[in-house]
Order: structure tokens, then C-alpha cells, then sequence
């Protein structure tokens, strides 16, 4: 069926292994695979043809077990981590015509400077810790092309209040920071190139109850506000309950289940997702 | 009149992997829902009445059969082959939906509640707010409720919020699973004044209720299932 919208990302068959693959495990699909681990040569197939589309002001919840491949898979959108194979499109990157994995780092750096926005499941990857906090979010305003201090502080100001950091303690670093006052400012540090895309990893994970609240009402306002598409990846039903449109499913690095979320809530077609749900209630 | 909803040959149900059993909830229904018309199913517990409205509303996918619907947006769509965008897109702008158990979202106030309803249609801000005061005061929801979060109302604060939020955007299918039932007398007729006026209004409406007879001048037919089927 022809879409009546444009996405503004398109991933298709998305495939990244770890390791170099030997004659038994070929093409990740072979029997001697123990879920999508090679025990003959070690290879992990982390991600296995993952094809999706996201589109304008939508969220996209991904769930999955621990080692379903959902990090990789954000880590690869972000050029963290290179692909094994796959392609991916944006819409506000060359008309959506190129293939994102093949173009050079320098320009896989400009989409990651301009139009892209990543919060990391450890904030110790997406921040620096010993620098300000508002240092950090000028560090990300500099790789898009600022150089206006001026400019740069009022842009961090607002920022983290949009984010309820209290503007006296935009100077202090993250590192004396609780870890939800942390994935604000990781937050407001993706926004801050207006990125059309943003990738969420887990960004409640680990936090208190009510710090997880606050951030979850952060994202749900943001995206309200500024109609960005998220991916968002968690393994809390609750999370993905609260903001996503449709979702994925994904076990041992392939999609299993996609739908409307209350379809997946309330009508799960694979035993992996029934079991999953009807662990929640 | 023009049909806006045709059922053709619906049959849903579910497969249970981890428990090994296969639940036939609805079997080969069909109903027509003509342009303003006021339909009302009727049947016992567990017949599945609530699974077709959420066939409809694309909470439960259809497996088996088709649900044609006449949309502004896309023209004559079998929602059973809809797509996901697409469907979300009918949720926000064409069909509305009431379901039986509330969910409310946590940490939303009522009048963000009613207002997000209407600012997914596009509409202004200033409009949004100007309808949202005029559905809670129709279904006199304490002025100090609106600002409240609903997760502290009682059952019928809430389920009065839950039909506010879906007639204020005045849908073109409105799909209504028991929106009355846990509702005081008064509650009751100001839903089946606000139906008679989105009725006048042309919102056409699919609806499940144990005591059909209140709303007994209001419904065009009457459906009444047994055991996933109508007798
Ligand atoms: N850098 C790496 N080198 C080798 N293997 C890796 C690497 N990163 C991840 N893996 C493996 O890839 C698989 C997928 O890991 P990934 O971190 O993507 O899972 P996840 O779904 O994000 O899990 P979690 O919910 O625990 O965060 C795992 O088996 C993991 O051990
Ligand atoms: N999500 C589901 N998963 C499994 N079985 C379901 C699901 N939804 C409904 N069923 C089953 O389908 C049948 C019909 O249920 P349905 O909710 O449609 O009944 P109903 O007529 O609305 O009943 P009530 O008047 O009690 O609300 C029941 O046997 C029910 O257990
Ligand atoms: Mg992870
Ligand atoms: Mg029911
Ligand atoms: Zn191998």
C-alpha cells in the first residue's frame, strides 16, 4: 500500500553482526545458531534485516529483551557503530535519495551535527561529564555551525529549561548531576539542532519512579511542542504504553511483531510478544 | 443514504500461544451503518460486542473479513487492510472511540486532556480551549476537577471525561462501548443529550449498551449478539 505520507527516516534491512562469521553460522540464519550467537566462531548477529519507516511527528517504540539488538540498532542510525549491510534513508538529507551508510564520515558526521539527536542509554557515552553543562550543549551548537558565545549561551539557557535544569546550575558539570538531571541534559543537548530525528536509548532506564515520570513528561511535552519524530527503544511496556504511536518488537536481532501500540498491547500475534504483555498485567 | 460503515463477514479471534487455546470471539458478523444513523448492540457478557468496536477502531487487528469505511480523507478504505499512519490519522480526525475500562494518561489534567484531543485536529489553540470549557461544563465536571489529574477522579468523573474528550471532536463514526454504565441518572441524560446533538450534527454512531431502552428513541436498529454472532 502507497503511504499517504513521506517518511522522514527509512531503514531497510538493517543488518549488523559482531564478529567476522565462519562457514557455520553464514547469512546468520544457519541451525548451529544458539538464538543469534555463533558458538564456533563467536559472531553475534545483533541486527537481522531490521526494516522500518518513521514518520513526521510520530514516536516509534522499539521493545526487546536484553540483547534484542535495540541499542545496536540506534548506535548504527547514529553512525556509532558501522553496519554490516542495510541502507537508510532521511528525508532532509539529500531528498531522501541516499543511502546514509554509504556516504563519507565527514558527511555521516554532518547528518549526526544536523539531523540527528541522540539520548544514550549511558549518559557517560552522550555527555562529557567534567565539562559544564552548558558547555556541552555549545559543543553539539559548534559541530552544527554556531559560533556566537552569545547566541550559544541563550540557546543553552532556554534549553535547559525546557528541560527543568535550574539556569544557576547551567555552569556546573554533569558529573555532580543525578542520573535523571544527567538524561536532561542529554535531552536538551540533542534538541538543541532542532533535529528532525531523534533516538531515544533507554532513557529511563535506571532512574527513580518519579525522576522516570518527569522525564517521560519531558519527552511527551517536547515532542507536543516541536513535532519531532522519536525512535524511542525501552524495554518497559509502561514507557512504550505512554508514548508511542506503533511499535516494534524485536528478539534475537529481527523484527518480529509490528503495530499500532494497542495492537501490540492488546492483540499480540507472537508468543514472544504475548508473553511479554502478559507479564505487564 | 450513503453508507458509512459496512462489516462484511468479520470474524475475529485469538490464539493464546503460551496457554495453547484458540478463542473465537466474533463469527462472520456483518452490519451496515448508514450516514447518521444511531446503531446499538445489546448482548450478553463475553458475546463480543466490545471486540467488534475495536476491530473497528484498529485496537485489535482483522484477520478475517472486511470493515469498509467511507472516509473524508481516503475515500471507501477496507480499514482490515488500512495502513498503520493511515489508521492513526481516522483516530485523530474521522473516528472517535469510548472505550469500556478507562485508561487516562498519568500526569495529564482534564483540560489538557480535552484540549490535546482537539489540537491533533489542527485546531487553534485558542479554539481548543474555548471547546474544551464547553464540554466540561455540559457534563458539569466540577470546575476544580480541570485542572486535576483524572487518575484521582471517581469512576463516573472519569468516564464523563472519556466521552467529553471523543464528542468534542465531533468524529464522523463515534463508536461508544458501555458509555453509560456506571453512570448516575442526570450523567446519563447529558450523554444522551450530547448523542441527540452530534446526531443532529451528523456524527454517525455505533454503540454498546445493557440497558439499550434509555437511549430507546435515539437508535435507528438494534443488533443483538450471541455467542460472536447476531440472532
Ligand atoms: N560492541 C560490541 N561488541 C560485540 N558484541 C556486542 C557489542 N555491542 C553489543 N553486542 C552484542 O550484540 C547483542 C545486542 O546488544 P544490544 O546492546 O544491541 O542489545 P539491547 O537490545 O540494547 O539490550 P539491553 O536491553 O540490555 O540494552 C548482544 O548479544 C550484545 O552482547
Ligand atoms: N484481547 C483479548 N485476548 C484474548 N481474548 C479476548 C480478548 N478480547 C476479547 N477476548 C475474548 O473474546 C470474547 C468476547 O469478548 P468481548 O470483550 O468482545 O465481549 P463483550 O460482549 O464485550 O463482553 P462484556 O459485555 O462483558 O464487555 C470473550 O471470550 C473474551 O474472553
Ligand atoms: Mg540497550
Ligand atoms: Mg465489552
Ligand atoms: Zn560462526
Amino acid at each position: 500500500m502507497t503511504e499517504f505520507e513521506v517518511p522522514v527516516l527509512s531503514v531497510k534491512n538493517l543488518n549488523k553482526q559482531y564478529g567476522p562469521g565462519c562457514p557455520h553460522c553464514k547469512e546468520g540464519e544457519s541451525e548451529t545458531l544458539v538464538k543469534n550467537y555463533c558458538q564456533v566462531c563467536g559472531t553475534v548477529y545483533a541486527c537481522r534485516d531490521v526494516s522500518f519507516d518513521v514518520f513526521p511527528g510520530e514516536v516509534l517504540g522499539i521493545v526487546g529483551e536484553s540483547g534484542s539488538g535495540k541499542s545496536t540498532l540506534m548506535q548504527c542510525l547514529y553512525f556509532d557503530q558501522e553496519v554490516t549491510a542495510g541502507a537508510a534513508f532521511v528525508r532532509s538529507y539529500e531528498n531522501g535519495e541516499k543511502n546514509l551508510f554509504q556516504e563519507s564520515s565527514q558527511q555521516q558526521r554532518y547528518i549526526r551535527n544536523h539531523i540527528m539527536g541522540k539520548v544514550y542509554q549511558n549518559p557517560l557515552l552522550g555527555l562529557r561529564m567534567n565539562f559544564s553543562s552548558i558547555g556541552n550543549i555549545a559543543e553539539k551548537l559548534i559541530a552544527a555551525g554556531s559560533n556566537h558565545v552569545g547566541m550559544m549561551e541563550s540557546r543553552g539557557t532556554e534549553l535547559l529549561n525546557k528541560v527543568n535544569i535550574p539556569v544557576h546550575r547551567r555552569k556546573e558539570a554533569p558529573k555532580y548531576f543525578s542520573g535523571g538531571m544527567q538524561q536532561r541534559v542529554q535531552i536538551a543537548k540533542a534538541l538543541s539542532n532542532n533535529p528532525p530525528v531523534l533516538l531515544l536509548d533507554e532513557v529511563t532506564t535506571g532512574l527513580d519512579l518519579s525522576v522516570q515520570a518527569s522525564v517521560l513528561d519531558l519527552i511527551k511535552s517536547l515532542q507536543r511542542e516541536l513535532n519531532i519524530s522519536i525512535v524511542l527503544v525501552s524495554h518497559d511496556l509502561g514507557v512504550i504504553r505512554m508514548l508511542a504511536d506503533r511499535t516494534l518488537v524485536m528478539l534475537e536481532g529481527k523484527v518480529i511483531e509490528e503495530g499500532l501500540t494497542d495492537q501490540i498491547l492488546e492483540d499480540p500475534q507472537h508468543p514472544y510478544t504475548q508473553q511479554l504483555v502478559h507479564s505487564l498485567l | 443514504m450513503e453508507t458509512l460503515l459496512e462489516i462484511k463477514d468479520l470474524s475475529k479471534s485469538f490464539d493464546l500461544h503460551n496457554l495453547g487455546k484458540h478463542i473465537r470471539a466474533v463469527s462472520h458478523v456483518d452490519i451496515q451503518l448508514n450516514e447518521g444513523e444511531f446503531i446499538g448492540i445489546t448482548g450478553k457478557s463475553g458475546s463480543g460486542k466490545s471486540t467488534i468496536l475495536k476491530c473497528i477502531y484498529g485496537a485489535y487487528r482483522i484477520q478475517q473479513g472486511s470493515i469498509w469505511y467511507h472516509s473524508k480523507k481516503f475515500g471507501r478504505i477496507n480499514l482490515a487492510e488500512a495502513s498503520e499512519r493511515q489508521m492513526l490519522y481516522l483516530r485523530k480526525h474521522e473516528i472517535g472511540y469510548v472505550s469500556q475500562f478507562l485508561n487516562v494518561m498519568p500526569r495529564t489534567t482534564a483540560r489538557q486532556l480535552v484540549q490535546q484531543a482537539i489540537l491533533e485536529m489542527g485546531e487553534s489553540k485558542s479554539f481548543a480551549e474555548k471547546e474544551t470549557e464547553k464540554i466540561l461544563t455540559h457534563f458539569e465536571l466540577d470546575q476544580e476537577l480541570w485542572d486535576s489529574y483524572p487518575t484521582t477522579f471517581s469512576g463516573g468523573e472519569k468516564l464523563r471525561l472519556n466521552i467529553a474528550r471523543a464528542m468534542v471532536k465531533k468524529p464522523r463514526l463515534l463508536l461508544l462501548d458501555e458509555p453509560t454504565a456506571s453512570l448516575d441518572h442526570d450523567s446519563k441524560i447529558k450523554v444522551k443529550l450530547l448523542i441527540e446533538q452530534l446526531m443532529n450534527e451528523g456524527t454517525t454512531m455505533l454503540g454498546i449498551f445493557h440497558d439499550l431502552e434509555f437511549m430507546n428513541h435515539l437508535v435507528n436498529r438494534e443488533y443483538n449478539m450471541q455467542n460472536g454472532v447476531f440472532s
